[in-house]
C-alpha cells in the first residue's frame, strides 16, 4: 500500500505532475521574457504563464460540431499522460541513478514522440481546415525531425560503447568530443523542433493557420496543451542534459552545475528563435533530412573510428 | 472576486476581426505590440483563433458580407468573453454613416445574437493606442 502511495506521490507531486508543470511553466516566462527584451520590450510578469492557465481553466469548451468527440477530447489527456511519464521518468534518474532499467533509453525516445502524435490526433478529429493543414505539416515535421533524433542518441550510445540505460549514459559528457558535438547541436534543432518554436513553428504558424494545430480548442483543453508545451520545456532539455553534458546532480555544486547546463540549452533555444524566420515545411525537411544527415552519418563514422581505437576525442 | 474573473482580468487574449475598417484602425492596434506601448506586459496577447480568446477587437462599420461573420466569429468565442468597438465606424458608422453597404454599428449586430453580450466603446478616428489600453483597463474594471 505505502508503495502504491509512494509511487503516486513521485508522478503526482515531486519529480512528477505539480514539480514539473510549475517548473515548466517558469521556464515559458523565461522563454517570454527574455523574447521580450530581445526586441526591446519589457515582456510579462513572472506568473504570466500561471494566470494564463488558470484562466484558461475557467472558460468555456467548445467542440465542433463535426469533430470526433471521443478523440477530440481525449487527445490532450493522452500527450499529458506519455509526457507526464517521460518526465517523472527523467527527474527519478536524476534523483536516484540505482532505480532504472535496461533500455529506459528506447521507452523514453518513445514517450518524447507521444505528445506530437496526440497533437496530430487531436486537431484531426477537429474537422477544421486550419487545423487539417497543420497536422499535414506537424506530421511532415515529426517525420523529418525524429531519424536525426535518434541517429544524435545513437552517436552517444556508440560513444558510451553501447550502454542501454540513462543513469549510465549521464556520467559521461559526449559533448566534449567532435562526434559528440555534431550530435549535439543537431538535437538541439530537432527539440527546437519539437517544441514548435521558430524556425520551426510550421505547424501553429499563427499568421497563416490562426494557432493551426490548436485552432479548435478552446478552455480547459487548451490549459492542457499549454501545460503539455511547458512540461516538454523541461523535459526535452533535461534529456539533452542527461545524453550530451553528464547529467544533473542533486547535491551542492553539481545541483548547480547542472542547472547551469539546463539554462543553456533553454537560452540557446531561445536565441534560434529570436533570430531566425519561419521556414517552409520542405525547407524544414531538407534542412534535417540531407544536412543533418551527412552531419550525423559524419559523427556516427567519427564515433566508431574512435570506439574502436580509444581515441576519446573523436 | 472569484478565481475566473482575477485571472481574465490579469491575461485577456484577444482576436482581431475586421468587419469593414479602412486599415488605419488596425494599424493602430497593431501599435499596441510594439516596444512603446507592449501591452504584454499586462498578458495582453494577440492570438489567432477566436476559440482562445478572451476579447474580440471589432474594427469598422459592419458591412452587409461582414455582418453574417462577425455574429459566426462571436458564437466562435468561448465565452466570458468582452466586445471591443474600436474606432468611431465600429461604435456608430463614423464617415461611413449612410453608405449603401453598412448594416449597423457592431452593437446592434452582436446585439441581435446575444443581447447580453458585454460591449466597450473606444471612439476616435483612429482612437490612439492610449484610448485603446484605457478602454481595456476600464471595461475589464467593471466586470
Ligand atoms: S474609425 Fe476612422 S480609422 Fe478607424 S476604420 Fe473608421 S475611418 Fe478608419
Amino acid at each position: 500500500m505505502t508503495e502504491v502511495l509512494q509511487n503516486l506521490f513521485w508522478i503526482l507531486i515531486f519529480p512528477g505532475f505539480l514539480f514539473t508543470a510549475c517548473f515548466g511553466l517558469i521556464a515559458c516566462w523565461i522563454v517570454r521574457k527574455v523574447s521580450a527584451l530581445v526586441q526591446w520590450r519589457v515582456g510579462p510578469p513572472f506568473y504570466q504563464p500561471f494566470v494564463d492557465v488558470i484562466k484558461l481553466m475557467g472558460k468555456e469548451i467548445l467542440v465542433p460540431q463535426q469533430a470526433q468527440r471521443t478523440v477530440f477530447l481525449t487527445a490532450p489527456l493522452v500527450g499529458l499522460a506519455g509526457l507526464l511519464l517521460l518526465s517523472t521518468m527523467l527527474w527519478r534518474i536524476t534523483i536516484e541513478p540505482t532505480v532504472p532499467f535496461v533500455g529506459d533509453v528506447i521507452v523514453a525516445i518513445y514517450l518524447m514522440a507521444l505528445p506530437s502524435l496526440a497533437l496530430i490526433l487531436g486537431s484531426s478529429a477537429s474537422a477544421s481546415p486550419h487545423a487539417a493543414v497543420g497536422t499535414s505539416r506537424e506530421m511532415k515535421l515529426v517525420m523529418s525531425y525524429e531519424l536525426p533524433l535518434v541517429m544524435a542518441f545513437i552517436v552517444v550510445i556508440i560513444k558510451s560503447g553501447g550502454q542501454l540505460s540513462l543513469a549510465t549514459l549521464a556520467q559521461q559528457t559526449p559533448a566534449l568530443s567532435i562526434s559528440g558535438m555534431l550530435a549535439f547541436l543537431v538535437s538541439l534543432l530537432c527539440i527546437q523542433a519539437k517544441l514548435g518554436f521558430v524556425p520551426f513553428d510550421i505547424a501553429e504558424a499563427e499568421t497563416e493557420l490562426g494557432s493551426g494545430v490548436l485552432m479548435e480548442y478552446s478552455g480547459a483543453l487548451l490549459a492542457v496543451w499549454k501545460l503539455i508545451q511547458a512540461m516538454m520545456l523541461v523535459a526535452m532539455p533535461l534529456f539533452l542534459v542527461i545524453m550530451f553534458l553528464g547529467g544533473f546532480g542533486t547535491s551542492g555544486m553539481s545541483l548547480v552545475w547542472g542547472i547551469c547546463k539546463y539554462v543553456l540549452i533553454l537560452v540557446l533555444m531561445i536565441l534560434i528563435k529570436n533570430t531566425n524566420p519561419r521556414v517552409r515545411i520542405d525547407q524544414a525537411m531538407k534542412f534535417f533530412w540531407i544536412y543533418c544527415g551527412i552531419v550525423l552519418a559524419v559523427a556516427i563514422l567519427l564515433a566508431t573510428i574512435g570506439d574502436c581505437y580509444g581515441i576519446n576525442w573523436l | 472576486m472569484s478565481w475566473k474573473i482575477w485571472s481574465l482580468k490579469k491575461s485577456p487574449w484577444v482576436f482581431h476581426v475586421n468587419t469593414g475598417a479602412c486599415n488605419n484602425c488596425d494599424i493602430e492596434i497593431v501599435n499596441l505590440l510594439t516596444p512603446k506601448f507592449d501591452v504584454e506586459r499586462f498578458g495582453i496577447k494577440l492570438v489567432g483563433s477566436p476559440r482562445h480568446a478572451d476579447a474580440l477587437l471589432v474594427t469598422g462599420v459592419v458591412t452587409r458580407q461582414a455582418a453574417p461573420r462577425l455574429q459566426e466569429v462571436y458564437r466562435q468565442t468561448s465565452k466570458p468573453c468582452v466586445v471591443f468597438a474600436i474606432g468611431a465606424c465600429a461604435c456608430d458608422k463614423g464617415i461611413f454613416h449612410n453608405g449603401y453597404h453598412v448594416v449597423g454599428p457592431v452593437d446592434k449586430i452582436i446585439k441581435e445574437i446575444d443581447p447580453n453580450a458585454i460591449i466597450a466603446y473606444v471612439p476616435g478616428c483612429p482612437p490612439k493606442p492610449e484610448a485603446m489600453i484605457s478602454g481595456v483597463v476600464k471595461a475589464l474594471s467593471t466586470l
